[in-house]
């Protein structure tokens, strides 16, 4: 009895269990791993595509010509063949194919073929792209032999990182995927805990609140991070997910993680003290969590949000998280590269635990 | 029990929530190494008094001392002392038994072996079980066994009895007997007299926050004969329970 307190002792242990806890329940694996994963292998197969324009042969066309070998060459146009008149046009109307290309011998001398394409006003953004690609490459069949009289046109492309769907996807979703977890799980753990009096009985041994607070954050920071290299690694090697520095970017993915988890986690305090029931906390965790899953550039840029939206966008924690994500991920940036990212967050924090302090309930 | 070393000392406590007044001043002490019973109804103040006393509720006023510690000034030293069981408490979600005692003990910041404690209320094969999968009877003796981790010198149990059956009830009471044999003070809530009768040293009746009868069952129970009282129908040498014993047997049930 006269050994002191070992209040580190107690946080440790406290961890411990609520770890084995999270691991075990269903609803924290689902929402920290399942989704997040579900989002990263539909879009880790949809993506690395880019753009495709359907180009549909009409029936009768000629099919052995320079022109028409010319188009196999091109990746963007997919060719459509085997389909007759009738399907065309109804294929045309709907903006399925983007055009309709008819390639005859031309009986009456030079030049030796005539293309006639026929575009449709349904799918009028690709019907532009297969223009300009149409025409460079007659300019291209037909300046074969000739020298150029004005300008020559030299092009040559940099050799770039690729930048695929995943390294946009990837960091996203494991914002999305912390943001979640320290939402909804602290806040259903502490609203248990503190429903089933498991609190009350903690109180009544030595334990101290700020070890209950901190045990449990432990646990719940240890798994999200686990959970955040799992998504990482599987990104990476299935989906080629680019790590510029390797472990180094990891490393650094995962502090990022904790400073975004600690914020979230300040959400879940607060909807923990403020929900009157176990069913009032998923309404009111969506209504933190949802708009910062549509708007905070988990799915698109959020530049591609019309100007009066962004604003909002640029105001959410997660927008910073998923921003700083993606630099550290793709551009190979250090933490002090994105401390303004960082700040923000900081400043999201100290805002979100002023007011966990004042609604948090022990009992 | 010659033994009248004060172990707690209640004096003049008084409990008011916004609008009544739980408990009205009063007064006891519990002393070494005795089972002390708090009787009275639903809604008198027992549970409330258990928990100031437990520091787990400010007091209004008075002064409670426990094993020489104030509640005012020492309440973490006092928590390190006693064990607490209280009315419907849970457990940490998700966890067996062993591991539910690996965190009391971290809790507690003692050493103990998890299946040592298991074994002291006889559930040691139940320590990979959850604790939601326990009888009501286990449930209770896990709880009684979490009181025990710290090697407390007082014990507090909060209707430990309600809700089981006559052979899980025996069985806990010679659990409590068990424990206070091996030098711990038992305080002990309760709606069942017989329990009270057979358990309890001495019992303290609460009723509207008041003490209106503190003693042993014994002098309770002369006095009230002295006063004249008759019962109504003459007590036979057995009653229901036992018949209920007999037939089914005393044996340790799997299910208890």
């Amino acid at each position: 009895m006269s050994k002191p307190y070992n209040n580190t002792k107690a946080t440790l242990a406290l961890a411990k269990a609520s770890f084995r806890s999270i691991m075990r329940s269903p609803s924290a694996v689902v929402f920290t791993l399942a989704f997040p994963l579900i989002f990263i292998l539909v879009f880790g197969f949809l993506g690395g595509g880019g753009v495709k324009v359907d180009l549909a042969i009409a029936p009768g066309s000629d099919l052995q010509n320079p022109i028409i070998n010319a188009i196999e060459q091109i990746n963007v146009i997919h060719i459509v063949k085997d389909k007759d008149a009738d399907e065309i046009k109804a294929e045309l109307e709907k903006g399925h194919i983007a055009a309709v290309i008819n390639v005859k011998k031309n009986t009456s001398g030079t030049p030796a073929y005539l293309a006639n394409v026929q575009y449709t006003s349904a799918s009028i953004d690709k019907g532009s792209i297969l223009k300009s690609v149409l025409a460079n490459l007659m300019y291209t069949l037909n300046s074969k032999d000739i020298k150029p009289t004005v300008a020559q046109l030299n092009e040559s492309t940099v050799q770039g990182r690729i930048y695929r769907t995943i390294d946009f996807i990837l960091p996203g979703q494991l914002g999305f995927s912390l943001l979640s977890t320290g939402v909804f799980g602290t806040a259903f753990v502490f609203f248990s805990l503190r429903q089933t009096l498991v609190i009350k009985r903690f109180f009544a041994t030595p334990v101290s609140r700020a070890s209950i607070v901190f045990g449990e954050g432990i646990a719940r920071i240890g798994f999200a991070l686990c959970g955040a290299v799992f998504i990482i690694l599987i990104g990476h090697f299935f989906f080629h997910f680019t790590l510029i520095h390797g472990v180094i970017t990891v490393l650094n993915m995962l502090l990022l993680a904790i400073i975004g988890l600690v914020v979230f986690m300040g959400f879940g305090f607060i909807v923990s003290g403020i929900a009157k029931s176990e069913s009032t906390i998923p309404p009111i965790s969506n209504i933190i969590t949802l708009p910062q899953f549509l708007l905070s550039g988990t799915f698109f840029s959020i530049d591609a949000f019309p100007s009066w939206l962004q604003p909002i966008s640029r105001a959410l924690p997660l927008t910073y998280l998923n921003d700083a994500m993606r630099k550290v991920a793709f551009e190979g940036a250090g933490l002090w590269d994105v401390k303004h990212q960082i700040l923000i967050m900081a400043i999201w924090g100290i805002g979100v635990y002023i007011v966990a302090v004042k609604v948090f309930k022990w009992e | 029990m010659d033994k009248t070393n004060a172990i707690i000392s209640v004096k003049e406590l008084v409990k008011k929530y916004d609008d009544f007044t739980a408990v009205q001043g009063i007064s006891f002490e519990v002393y070494e190494n005795e089972i002390f019973g708090l009787l009275g109804p639903n809604g008198a103040g027992k549970t409330t008094t258990l928990e100031i006393i437990e520091t787990l509720r400010e007091k209004t006023s008075g002064e409670i001392i426990v094993d020489g510690y104030s509640v005012d000034k020492d309440a973490s030293k006092i928590k390190r002392i006693i064990g607490v069981q209280l009315q419907a408490a849970g457990y940490y979600p998700n966890l067996n038994l062993i591991e539910l005692m690996e965190l009391f003990a971290g809790l507690y910041g003692v050493d103990i072996k998890p299946m040592e404690m298991l074994e002291k209320v006889n559930l040691q094969d139940k320590a990979k079980a959850k604790y939601k999968a326990l009888s009501g009877g286990q449930k209770q003796r896990f709880s009684i066994a979490t009181t025990l981790i710290n090697s407390p010198k007082i014990i507090f149990l909060d209707e430990p009895t309600t809700g089981l059956d006559p052979q899980a009830r025996r069985n806990l009471w010679d659990l409590i007997i068990d424990i206070r044999n091996n030098g711990t003070t038992v305080v002990i809530t309760t709606h069942y007299m017989d329990e009270a009768e057979q358990l309890c040293d001495r019992v303290a009746f609460v009723e509207r926050g008041e003490i209106i009868a503190l003693d042993t069952p014994d002098n309770l129970i002369d006095n009230l004969i002295n006063s004249g009282f008759e019962r109504q129908k003459e007590v036979k040498k057995a009653n229901l329970e036992d018949v209920f014993i007999n037939l089914t047997g005393k044996e340790w049930r799997e299910d208890n």
